[in-house]
């Protein structure tokens, strides 16, 4: 467990400096100029030009700026917005409401795939089964971008269940569609993992042997395949986040929720390149991290699984 | 071959019987058999075949011109001519729709052939050379992975698109088509790594085969069905990730007509008119889960374990 901790440590150092690497050379393969940018039609003189090229590492090659860039991240310097704001301080502002908004679709997602996951597994080609299946897969089939908007727009705005938008301060009632749309990406392949995993779990000797002992089907269910199915579902959690984080940008978008991925939809709109950059990294370390967790959880949870 | 096949169909009177006892038959001719029978597979076909009818000719759909657009008849209902009205700009809701499957259907299609491609050579590779090339490769993959998809795909696109003339069709398209390969290669790997310690391959080997011919001969025809059911699963996300792009403000551009730029156009006027954002809404969920249903048809039929 020990060596398997290390080498995972290892190679989660080794896609940090490769996936930074790749959004930061994307970002420096950028042709304009962001001086000229910044100062508008003003002239900007050498002596400027020198200036700033000298504090933003500009006159270093690529690998010294990379460096630079990498320091700042791991220092929890993220640079400024093109609106002059630091964007360590917009994501902090962010954060909350973004972080609020996943718990809640995560919540919701699971407690649907799991209560509908454990249904359809005991009784596979029933009636609620067949429902369920059909069900997940025109969900598979709805993009965020096509659930946000026509989410909105019904339960929003034509049947007005839910506030179409949200305030600043993002209360949970005014995020609960929101979660819902977001949580539907994750929920049908939760649920799907869940039901293979109970059917499969069903037939295990261990159950079998549950029953014979005379146990309660309730608490054979309940305790001993519950608990054996849910194992793999967790791990779709490390998947999910990625899915969440990608989701969330236009989800917050749609119902103008001032979190992180409306920060990001912003920036990309009015082509603020260092808000997206910054952003994006954030994210990207954040994803590797739960990743890691995930993994490590994976291996303490199912002691059938041993790592060399 | 065809022999056999012919035999054992006269042979079987119900979809399933009389199977192992009418001689040798390959694989892909049982999947075909299985997937004949499969309802989905149908429905799934057919909303294939509409889809890309609409691409290649969208003038058999409707009459209309997408980009005649008259402000007088700006959010008109759906009774002079146009089958579901007019958007805001007084554009006709259908023929946009109906021109919109061409550049979405383009995207994702080249998008998915890029991906395929990377994926076919990188899994192929890794797969069966193994060593230190799997592990540089594999490590790749990782890197990839660990960009959540739509983040890496804002910063891309944007970096690509930033000739203001192109109306970003070719951005979107190197876009997902780098971003998307990486599950194609891992399953293209571990079909490999299966097919390549096989007995049949060790006998190719003996006979004097060289790694190229093996690689193409001998393992690829039996490492790519589960390769083909990844791609065509991802052809739909790709419809969607085109779909996303654009609505993000990175995607297609200027002239463009896609269903996603429809939806991100149709979304600040839902509340006034809702038919330019739900149509190309139900076009686009429609043609994902067609390629979603088709994926899944197809693995069900190359799963030996279901039958």
């Amino acid at each position: 467990m020990f060596r398997y901790i290390v080498r995972r440590l290892l190679q989660m150092v080794l896609t940090f400096f490769g996936a930074t690497f790749v959004v930061y050379a994307l970002m420096f393969a950028n042709v304009d100029d962001p001086f000229q940018a910044l100062v508008g039609d003003r002239p900007l003189t050498d002596s400027q030009r020198a200036a700033l090229n000298a504090r933003y590492h500009l006159d270093d090659g690529f690998f010294t700026q990379y460096w630079h860039y990498v320091k700042g991240l791991l220092t929890g310097d993220f640079g400024m917005s093109l609106t002059g704001r630091p964007i360590a301080e917009m994501l902090a502002q962010a954060w909350p409401v973004t972080v609020r908004l996943a718990l809640l679709s995560i919540v919701i997602a699971a407690v649907l795939a799991v209560g509908a996951g454990v249904l359809s597994g005991l009784r596979r080609g029933g009636v609620f089964d067949t429902v369920t299946l059909v069900l997940t897969l025109i969900v598979l089939a709805m993009p965020i971008v096509v659930l946000a908007p026509l989410a909105q727009l019904i339960f929003g705005i034509q049947l007005g269940w839910f506030p179409p938008t949200a305030t600043r301060d993002a209360n949970l009632y005014e995020l609960l569609l929101p979660a819902l749309v977001l949580g539907s990406l994750v929920v049908a392949t939760q649920l799907r993992v869940t039901r293979s995993s109970v059917a499969e779990n069903l037939r295990a000797d261990y159950v079998r042997t549950a029953r014979a002992k005379g146990l309660a089907p309730r608490r054979v269910i309940g305790v001993h395949v519950l608990r054996n199915s849910l194992i793999p579902v967790i791990t779709l959690i490390g998947v999910d986040i990625g899915a969440l984080m990608s989701g969330a940008v236009v989800t917050e978008g749609v119902f103008n929720i001032p979190g992180v991925g409306f920060n990001l939809f912003r920036g990309v709109r009015t082509e603020d390149g260092p808000l997206v950059v910054g952003f994006v990294s954030v994210l990207v370390i954040v994803f590797l991290v739960i990743n890691l967790i995930v993994d490590l959880l994976y291996a303490a949870l199912d002691p059938r699984i041993r790592y060399e | 071959m065809s022999d056999f096949t012919a035999v054992s169909t006269a042979e079987a009177p119900g979809p399933r019987a009389g199977r192992p006892d009418s001689g040798p038959r390959s694989l892909a001719g049982d999947a075909w058999r299985d997937l004949r029978t499969s309802k989905v597979f149908w429905i799934a076909a057919v909303l294939v075949v509409v889809v890309l009818l609409m691409a290649a000719w969208p003038s058999l759909f409707t009459s209309a011109d997408p980009r005649d657009c008259v402000l007088a008849r700006k959010n008109a209902g759906g009774s002079g001519g146009a089958l579901f009205g007019y958007d805001f700009q007084g554009c006709d809701v259908y023929a946009k729709t109906v021109y919109g499957a061409r550049d979405s259907i383009l995207v994702g299609v080249s998008a998915t052939l890029i991906a395929g491609l990377l994926g076919l050579v990188v899994g192929l590779l890794a797969g069966y050379l193994g060593g230190w090339i799997d592990a540089l490769l594999s490590r790749l993959v990782d890197v990839v992975l660990a960009i959540p998809f739509i983040l890496g795909a804002i910063v891309l696109a944007k970096r690509l698109s930033s000739d203001p003339e192109s109306n970003g069709v070719l951005a979107v398209i190197v876009t997902l088509g780098v971003l998307g390969w990486t599950t194609a290669a891992r399953v293209m790997r571990s079909a490999v790594i299966s097919a390549k310690n096989q007995d049949y391959v060790t006998a190719a080997r003996m006979l004097g085969a060289g790694p190229a011919r093996l690689m193409v001969r001998h393992i690829l025809p039996n490492a790519i069905s589960p390769f083909v059911v990844v791609l065509t699963v991802l052809l739909g996300i790709n419809i969607a990730g085109e779909a996303t792009l654009s609505y993000l403000g990175v995607g297609l551009k200027g002239d463009a007509v896609s269903w996603g730029l429809a939806i991100a156009e149709a979304g600040p006027y839902a509340r006034t008119v809702a038919a330019p954002l739900v149509w190309p809404s139900v076009f686009l969920a429609a043609t994902v889960l067609a390629f979603i249903m088709l994926g899944d048809a197809i693995r069900d039929a190359f799963d030996p374990k279901l039958r």
